[in-house]
């Protein structure tokens, strides 16, 4: 009976992750043949992108400024205070400005689209749409897709200015560091590397985001509870999968 | 009936306006952002590199990374651009603005700033009338100094 029951969530588990994989695999697919639907890929960086900003900007200012706060009491244990600049701005755009942005996207946009797909799918719009000779990867899912390597990047970039200048405030104007300290230590340590390995981790995520989340709406449940179980899974699944991809990436690229 | 399908056009012709100047400020924002990290911080040399370079050779850089400031009399004035090794060792090419001539008898040296600081490479300018041309080498090279091997020199009584 045990060895049944584990048979079968082997195989179901294996069937979800191929079946994720395909998604993957038909959603690249059309993102790369031709008709695009312009209008939707602009709302969509529209949404994903300028409707973010705001949240990036507010989390980018308090992590640096927090980064600020705590690196300047740890590194004064060391008589080391001159090297805040560097260790803010190494710590944001490698790690923390990719992740934290992806995450907060998760949580702001990623929810909204397994929810709006996952409605679609449950009151038939999807089998309408395809009922019109319309594909429905092209008109929903690729422009989201798209728009999130889009707009990632530039909005882990918005985060990183931010942070620096938050960083800036606290370590500069509030705690007394030089200012040409904080920045001329920071164009001394920081590398055109460092900031390619943060645009390569932001694309990716902005590759992950709008697939696992439209594939959880795009294979939803039934009913209201369906759809609220699909968006929670929704985020969970890819907010594991950000920071786990982002512990594969760092270890194996750079 | 014609007013309100007039309105229900402009309105229509508004939000698509409104979406667009949307999208379009959030590019710029991220470009001009992107930008700055890059330009400012990276260093990345878009408009092209005005100056030219100078290689030299030394036996020991100690862990000089590209990227790493040349100084005159404590002045950053260049960087150091690749280290490479070539026949067992360091070949750095260091790169100056176009105005500063560098003697031929100039020496360069690998310091440290402080004790655990980064390290940079120091010219100190010669007397020579000749100056080295752009791509030729600076003759006068000081190795990186080995702080453990000083003090094991001392305790060992060598000095």
């Amino acid at each position: 009976m045990f060895i049944r029951k584990l048979g079968a969530l082997s195989v179901t588990g294996l069937r979800r992750t191929g079946r994720l994989g395909l998604f993957f695999v038909t959603t690249f697919f059309f993102a790369v043949t031709p008709p695009l639907k312009f209008s939707q890929l602009l709302k969509q960086i529209q949404f994903i992108g300028f409707q973010s900003a705001l949240v990036i900007f507010l989390t980018g200012a308090f992590t640096g400024m927090v980064l600020g706060l705590q690196g300047f009491y740890t590194l004064n244990r060391f008589g080391s205070a001159a090297l805040l600049g560097p260790m803010v701005a190494l710590s944001l755009i490698k790690e923390l400005g990719p992740v934290l942005s992806a995450l907060m996207v998760t949580g702001r946009a990623g929810s909204a689209m397994t929810a709006e797909i996952g409605i679609m799918r449950i009151t038939e719009q999807i089998d309408a749409i395809k009922l019109m000779g319309l594909n429905p990867f092209r008109y929903l899912v690729v422009p989201k897709f798209l728009a999130g390597i889009f707009a990632l990047p530039l909005l882990t970039a918005i985060f990183n200015v931010v942070g620096i200048f938050g960083g800036y405030v606290i370590g500069v104007k509030l705690l007394g560091i030089g200012e040409g300290t904080y920045f001329g230590e920071m164009s001394n340590h920081v590398t055109v590397q460092d900031i390619v390995q943060g645009i390569y981790k932001s694309l990716s995520f902005g590759a992950l985001i709008p697939w696992v989340c439209c594939y959880k709406g795009y294979y939803v449940g039934y009913g209201a509870e369906g759809v609220s179980k699909a968006t929670t899974q929704a985020v969970v699944l890819s907010s594991v999968l950000i920071l786990f991809w982002d512990y594969i990436l760092t270890s194996a690229l750079f | 009936m014609k007013m309100f399908n007039e309105h229900g056009i402009r309105g229509r012709a508004m939000k698509k306006f409104d979406l667009e100047l949307a999208v379009g400020l959030f590019i710029i924002a991220g470009i001009v952002c992107l930008g700055y990290l890059s330009i400012k911080l990276g260093k990345l040399e878009i408009v092209g590199e005005r100056g030219y370079e100078i290689n030299g050779v030394f036996s020991n850089v100690g862990g000089l990374k590209a990227g790493a400031g040349v100084e005159i009399a404590g002045v950053t004035v260049g960087r150091v651009k690749t280290i490479t090794l070539k026949n067992y060792q360091a070949y750095v090419v260091l790169s100056f603005p176009k105005g500063l001539k560098i003697q031929e008898d100039a020496i360069a040296s690998i310091k440290t700033r402080g004790l655990i600081g980064e390290k940079y490479v120091d010219i100190t300018p010669g007397g020579s009338e000749k100056d080295i041309e752009p791509g030729g080498r600076i003759r006068e090279t000081q190795p990186a100094i080995d702080i453990e091997e000083l003090i094991s020199k001392f305790v060992f009584g060598k000095i």
